[in-house]
């Protein structure tokens, strides 16, 4: 269990806010939107993992995401296979897929990673575009049913927020812990020295693949929320610019750090809807505050608004101190 | 205060208040739009939303409907599935549209389906794709011509020339796909056989290793399947490649735009298209002629460009919309009552008649078939 | 309707025609790659704004031409010296900033500056297909029963030439010299008087250059539009790791042969495999040779 009271309290709080935020949005659009803020989140956690602890840069997360989305949705769909058996058979595929690539993928660095992982991403957007007879290819695969359990279907945008965010929420808890373990200060290790971690006795190369197959499997679960919440997929919602979209959501949440992924998430999911009173300039502002937000808060937005709070509260301290002797 | 100018004071403040009264009394008919204004189906979303708000300002300097002004909601879905069902739910739930028009794409249009059809809100959608209308879904429209009316119109002719051997090209998204479905599924009717089927990336730029393939083969006619640029690069390529088999491209190229593009390369290539590009060489007793003409001479006048079918599909779906709340009122179901009861529509697209068991509501007739001569059309007989 | 004699045809003449095809796509790929390189050698950054430059070296040169109406060649060159600015201004704006920034914020700082190049020149310049004059004849040369443009020819010569003077930048000049010291060494470069940020300025110049005269040669034959670049570019950073990272012959091989076995491969195995294909050879080569086809191994230092 973590550990800390702090971020036990701070871990309450945002459930309870979670659990409550439907009360002021039940039945407005917004409900529908933070639907796919919680897939987004949980697909931010996920890479997270990878990037934030393991320091493992990946170009090519929508590609376990639209595996899982396609494995769970041609299973249903066309097979007819329950929903939940579905999604985990699909995680189950798609963490083979993973860790049997990711010995020859892990074993690069940096710019090389990178791109071993963009080229892996497009093979399986190509391969949803070209496996016609399965996929149903460009236009997409429609008639995915929604989950249920025992006659209890989640048909509405309310019912698929509870279910995308308990799911989101136990993840978050169980990657917090993970982090706060020895494995997650191995990762940590790896991320600022392979060597050192190497002569420390972390075995490198398996830990590095071991954390990207998990990485993965939570990634495909979120394929499969996707699949079955939206009951329709296209290739066009797992190519490279989503790879870029989650990668961004990382890096400006805050990497290496539990909350970041959500800000992120929740920034650059609900970015968009605020931007379209911009009209055909979103696209500029989007790319805009993308370089602004990285160049000047270079930890993220957790960071940031770390910094602007303790700043605030010296301030205040200082003036208390002021006061005090005046 | 004088007496007078209390009673100037009064009027005027009667005036107001009945002119806001007024207003109150007739809130604007708001319906929605779902483009892909921007990403890779752009060509398709703008002109479609710049053509749905100028029939919209139109109808409303004409006095609106019944008196009511009409209001569009346009959002951009970015061909992107995802974007499309929150901006559909925002639509419905926050600006509570009474009818929505499109969207742009086939995988947009399926993602949104569910929507629709849950919240009971009429949608004409201005994608092709037959799987939005068959089978028939009760709230969901389209004014697109479907792709096999296209397959069809190219088969007639094809054995009117007692071709029988065809190689196909086409694009690799959705626009591609569902022809080469069509194709494939339709060629044994018209006794054609199918000798090499290939296919090109959207943003492929060198065709010429499929042309060489289909040239080193035994077919006796090419149809490429794909919108701008694609196919202007295999009409170039073709030529390179010394190509001499006839071209046959998709309705997806109907627009001057492909002409400039391929050039000189374009000179004898065949295609399907809707009636808006030969609008001036069609017979007076043609039943579109006027419609085609308005739209011709509108969208030049607003945007500086010639008005292409894309852009009709949006024009039509907006005055089947105008049409049905007319005939029946505002409510979605009216509206939906009354699209389904519409007949002999001439449109852009070609003639609508709508019935509970179609809703694309077009026959092979909407098409006809062109070929580029001189650097222009020309109708084929 | 006659068969026009293509069932004569032959194996080897489709091969051929394979081959002259692939070697036109992969000059363009080569060029692109180089870019790629000369950034990569001097700041260490994987700059995914190149396929920005070429890009808006094809529709600077398309406005110039249709709009101002310009003769060819004085369009040609103030696209690239309006490219080249807007490469130095980039650097100067969001990389020189963050000298010590972690690589992944650089790949996120230069994936941003492309989508808001990308989106400045969709409103800017539309988001139709342009396409612009060839420079010579549009009549197609025979090479034994295989056909190749004109265009491809100016394609080949320009690049080869670039590549020339490349070498002789890099190999015969002072700055060119000192470029190479950055990208063996940065600090010691410094140590030895070496200005490393304005090596570093110069090799964006030089780079959004090239990409820029990539994006002019090639559309005549490939057209252009706001959105050309995000391909182009991950093909040219496919030739430049093929040819591990060098900014001269190497990564002009990686170029040719990734536009060759791509060309083959629509053409013999599967058209709708092609891109697929291009990136499992880029996967085999990082698996089995990651330092590149032509490079020794070099052990890492820590």
């Amino acid at each position: 269990m973590v550990r800390d009271v702090n971020s036990l309290v701070k871990y309450a709080i945002f459930s309870s806010a979670v659990l409550l935020a439907p009360l002021l949005f039940s039945g407005g659009y917004l409900m529908n939107v933070l639907v796919f803020v919680g897939i987004n989140t949980l697909l931010a956690v996920a890479l997270n993992l990878l990037l934030g602890y393991a320091g493992q840069i990946s170009l090519g997360h929508a590609a376990f995401f639209g595996l899982g989305a396609y494995i769970s949705g041609v299973a249903t769909a066309t097979y007819g296979m329950n929903p939940w058996a579905a999604l985990l058979s699909a995680a189950a595929a798609v963490g083979l897929v993973a860790f049997a690539i990711g010995f020859p993928i892990l074993k690069l660095k940096g710019h090389y990673l990178a791109m071993a992982t963009l080229g892996f991403g497009i093979i399986v957007y190509i391969v949803f575009n070209e496996t016609v007879d399965i996929t149903g290819g460009p236009s997409g695969l429609s008639g995915i049913p929604n989950f249920d359990i025992s006659g209890f279907v989640f048909d509405s945008d309310l019912k698929n927020y509870y279910l995308v965010w308990a799911v989101t929420l136990v993840t978050i808890l169980l990657s917090a812990n993970l982090v706060n373990s020895r494995i997650g200060r191995a990762l940590r290790a790896i991320n600022s020295s392979e060597v050192a971690a190497r002569v420390m006795g972390v075995n490198v190369s398996l830990l590095k693949v071991q954390i990207f197959t998990l990485s993965a499997v939570i990634s495909s679960v979120a394929g499969s929320l996707y699949a079955h919440t939206m009951t329709f997929i296209s290739p066009a919602s797992f190519g490279f610019n989503f790879s870029v979209e989650l990668l961004t959501m990382v890096v400006i949440g805050g990497l290496g750090s539990v909350y970041g992924p959500l800000f992120g998430a929740v920034l650059l999911t609900l970015l968009p809807e605020s931007l379209r009173a911009f009209q055909d300039y979103d696209i500029i502002v989007y790319g805009l505050l993308l370089v602004l937000i990285t160049m000047y808060m270079p930890g993220g937005l957790v960071r940031g608004i770390h910094v602007v709070t303790s700043f605030a509260r010296s301030k205040f301290a200082s003036e208390v101190v002021k006061n005090a002797q005046g | 205060m004088t007496v007078k100018s209390v009673k100037i004071t009064v009027v005027a403040l009667g005036l107001l208040l009945l002119s806001t009264a007024l207003c109150w009394a007739a809130p604007p008919i708001k319906i929605g739009g779902l483009f892909s204004i921007t990403g890779p189906a752009s060509f398709l979303g703008e002109p479609e939303r710049n053509t749905a708000q100028m029939v919209v300002d139109e109808i409303n300097a004409a006095g609106g409907i019944r008196g009511r002004k009409l209001q569009l909601v346009a959002y951009d879905t970015q061909g992107d599935a995802t974007k499309a069902v929150q901006a559909a739910t925002r639509l419905i739930k926050e600006d509570h549209v009474v009818a929505i028009v499109g969207p742009s794409t086939t995988g947009d249009t399926m993602a949104v389906i569910p929507i629709v059809e849950r919240a009971k809100i009429p949608m004409v959608s201005c994608a092709a794709g037959i799987k939005i209308t068959e089978p028939v879904k009760p709230w969901v429209f389209k004014t697109a011509q479907n792709d096999y009316l296209a397959v069809q119109k190219i088969y007639e002719n094809l054995a009117s020339k007692r071709i029988k051997r065809i190689a196909l090209l086409t694009v690799s998204d959705s626009f591609g796909s569902s022809g080469r479905e069509q194709l494939k599924s339709l060629a044994k009717r018209y006794g054609m056989e199918i000798v090499s089927d290939d296919t090109y990336g959207p943003k492929d730029t060198d065709m010429t290793p499929q042309l060489t393939k289909i040239r080193g083969g035994k077919a006796q006619a090419i149809i490429c399947w794909g919108t701008n640029p694609g196919p202007a690069l295999i009409a170039r390529n073709a030529k390179q490649l010394g190509v001499k088999l006839p071209l046959y491209m998709s309705h997806g190229v109907s627009s001057k735009k492909f002409i400039g593009l391929a050039g000189d390369a374009s000179e004898g290539i065949f295609l399907p298209s809707g009636r808006v590009l030969v609008a001036d060489l069609l017979p007076k007793s043609d039943r579109q002629k006027k419609s085609l003409l308005s739209f011709v001479r509108d969208y030049q006048k607003h945007f500086k460009a010639e008005g292409d079918h894309f852009g009709g599909h949006a024009w039509d779906a907006v005055m089947l919309l105008k049409g049905a709340i007319e005939r029946g009122g505002d409510t979605p179901a009216a509206i939906r009552a009354q699209l389904e009861r519409t007949r002999n529509f001439a449109g852009i697209g070609g003639i609508f008649s709508y019935s509970p068991k179609d809703h694309s509501g077009l026959t092979k007739e909407a098409f006809v078939m062109l070929e580029v001569k001189g650097r222009d059309w020309a109708l084929v007989r | 309707m006659p068969n026009c004699g293509c069932e004569t045809e032959t194996m080897s003449h489709q091969i051929l025609q394979y081959a002259l095809s692939g070697l036109s796509t992969g000059a363009i790929y080569s060029l692109i790659g180089i870019g790629f390189a000369i950034i990569y050698n001097s700041t260490g950054i994987i700059n995914f704004a190149q396929g920005e430059f070429v890009m808006l070296g094809g529709m600077m040169t398309y406005f110039f031409l249709s709009l101002l109406r310009l003769p060819m060649l004085a369009a040609m060159c103030l696209s690239i010296l309006l490219t080249t600015a807007v490469g130095v201004v980039f650097e100067r704006l969001a990389i020189r900033p963050l000298r010590n920034a972690n690589p992944l914020s650089l790949v996120i700082i230069t994936i941003g500056g492309s989508i808001l190049i990308r989106g400045i020149a969709m409103l800017q310049f539309g988001k139709d297909t342009h396409s612009i004059p060839a420079f010579s004849s549009n009549e197609p040369l025979v090479i034994a029963d295989a056909t190749i443009l004109p265009q491809n020819l100016w394609i080949l010569g320009i690049t080869f030439l670039i590549i020339a003077a490349n070498r002789y930048f890099f190999y015969h000049t002072i700055n060119g010299k000192a470029m190479r010291a950055c990208s063996h060494n940065r600090r010691a470069a410094s140590l030895v008087g070496i200005g490393v940020k304005r090596m570093v300025l110069i090799s964006f110049a030089i780079s959004s250059a090239l990409g820029s005269i990539a994006g002019i040669i090639t559309a005549p034959l490939t057209m252009t539009s706001y959105d050309v670049g995000i391909m182009l570019g991950l093909k040219g950073f496919c030739a430049a790791i093929i040819g591990g990272m060098s900014s001269g012959v190497g990564t002009v091989f990686g170029g040719l042969l990734l536009g060759i076995f791509e060309s083959l491969g629509a053409g013999l195995i599967s058209s709708g495999y092609k891109d697929a294909i291009a990136f499992i050879i880029l996967l085999l080569i990082l698996f089995i040779r990651p330092q590149g086809l032509f490079r020794k191994a070099e052990t890492e230092r820590v």
